[in-house]
């Protein structure tokens, strides 16, 4: 069974200098709760593994804003000025990966492999120090699997099993990053004491550790 | 001529490319604003990269649901027949060779089909998002953006900038005319009716040979 736990027990499994996976694409599918928490915390110097940095006042953002994050490994941040500042000035490291690249590498810490092979980025920036490959004539970049020390995701629907479920476009990272960090939080919208539909189950619950009610564990 | 007007005259010659039961993508801006000029008698399948197999239109305060943004971060609806995926199965989409058409904005792009559109070396530099794999896995890559920035040409012998990826561009339609990258190298195929071939020759950089349909 999961374990129900509000946002102060969630912040106190958090420590300085860990690599977070943050679901959520801009500010969809999101969870707030703990980072709004975590903000308020003297904890710092976090990997940040996302899509992207979001507005500099939304979810992943608000961590950036609050000078939480030394490292941010993201496909994207050109919705957030204070990341990009941040990055100019030195304060953040900021690697830049592909969309389905970051997918993949993720996967692949979730799924025990030891890469994956892609033609993205080949002929690009994004080939520099990467080990190229070539297999039946097409060259691909060996990229390596990404884990994480926390995944803090979202989910509109979860039950006591663990079991989440999701509507929209709320899925996107977040289906992908319990499978490759040793503790996963989740926020869910909706709370079920009973179980889920199984045939509606998009992440199965042996991946996740903790849940936040929204709305009900501030 | 207006901005409005030059990627108006841009967008409808875009989707003209558009084929009934294409899958498409989008990026965002002037590449987005062709949807509204898809023809009538056509069904495309637009994929948003963040999770959306048959973007529909946008939302309404009737139909707000946040749950649904496109990759722009725009609320929209699905279509009927739609479904939502996540991030590993619409980069499965779009790296496994499943999208039919692929267009994109530049800020440079070279004749021989170089794209540069993610990168300004200690200026500007948002990421590049989705737009490397888009690039890669497409059947057919179009660059629809204006023919000049600030006067300057951006369609170069070689971009300057960090590529976005290499040999890959298929079209380039500008509100000036329309090019293709062929083998024999880039080829002016149009001329709009707002150009001229000394117009284009003047504010092109690349070399390019002129075979009008």
């Amino acid at each position: 069974m999961v374990k129900l736990i509000n946002a102060d027990e969630a912040v106190s499994l958090f420590k300085s200098g860990q690599s977070l996976m943050i679901g959520g694409f801009l500010s969809c599918g999101t969870p707030d709760m703990v980072i709004d928490r975590l903000v308020q915390t003297a904890l710092k110097d976090f990997t940040l593994i996302a899509n992207d940095t979001t507005t500099p006042d939304c979810n992943r953002g608000k961590l950036i804003s609050a000078h939480k994050i030394k490292k941010a490994i993201v496909t994207h941040i050109g919705t957030n000025p204070e990341t990009i500042a941040q990055m100019n000035n030195g304060e953040i490291e900021v690697d830049l990966v592909p969309q389905g690249t970051l997918a993949e590498r993720i996967r692949a810490g979730g799924a025990g492999l030891g890469g994956i092979l892609t033609p993205v980025g080949v002929g690009t920036d994004a080939a520099q120090n990467k080990e190229i490959i070539r297999i039946d004539d097409r060259d691909y970049l060996l990229e390596k699997p990404l884990k994480a020390d926390i995944a803090l995701i979202y989910a509109t629907y979860g039950d006591a099993y663990g079991n989440l479920a999701y509507d929209g476009t709320t899925r996107n990272f977040n289906v992908l990053m319990p499978l490759a960090a040793d503790t996963t939080i989740v926020e869910v919208e909706n709370f079920s004491d009973t179980p889920l539909d199984p045939n509606q189950v998009i992440v199965p619950g042996i991946f996740v550790d903790y849940m936040i009610v929204r709305n009900k564990h501030g | 001529m207006d901005k409005d007007k030059i990627q108006e005259i841009i967008a409808r010659r875009v989707a003209r490319e558009f084929h009934d039961r294409d899958v498409i993508t989008l990026g965002i801006g002037l590449p987005t604003k062709s949807i509204q000029y898809i023809p009538h008698d056509i069904q495309v399948n637009i994929l948003s990269e963040n999770g959306i197999f048959g973007v529909g239109s946008y939302q309404t305060e009737e139909n707000y649901d946040p749950h649904i943004i496109n990759a722009g971060g725009v609320g929209v609806t699905i279509k009927a027949g739609g479904c939502f995926i996540d991030s590993f199965m619409s980069f499965s989409m779009i790296r496994g060779g499943h999208i039919d058409v692929t267009v994109l904005g530049a800020l440079q792009v070279d004749q021989e089909g170089n794209l540069a559109n993610w990168c300004i070396p200690g200026k500007f530099t948002p990421g590049m998002g989705g737009a490397m794999d888009l690039v890669v896995g497409t059947k057919k890559l179009i660059i629809a953006m204006e023919h000049t920035a600030k006067g300057a040409p951006k369609i170069l012998k070689k971009c300057t900038l960090p590529l976005t990826v290499a040999q890959k561009v298929n079209m380039i339609v500008t509100e000036k005319g329309v090019f293709e990258v062929t083998p024999q190298g880039l080829c002016l195929r149009e001329i709009s009716p707002y150009s001229s071939l000394e117009d284009i020759k003047q504010t092109t950089e690349a070399d390019f040979i002129t075979d009008l349909k």
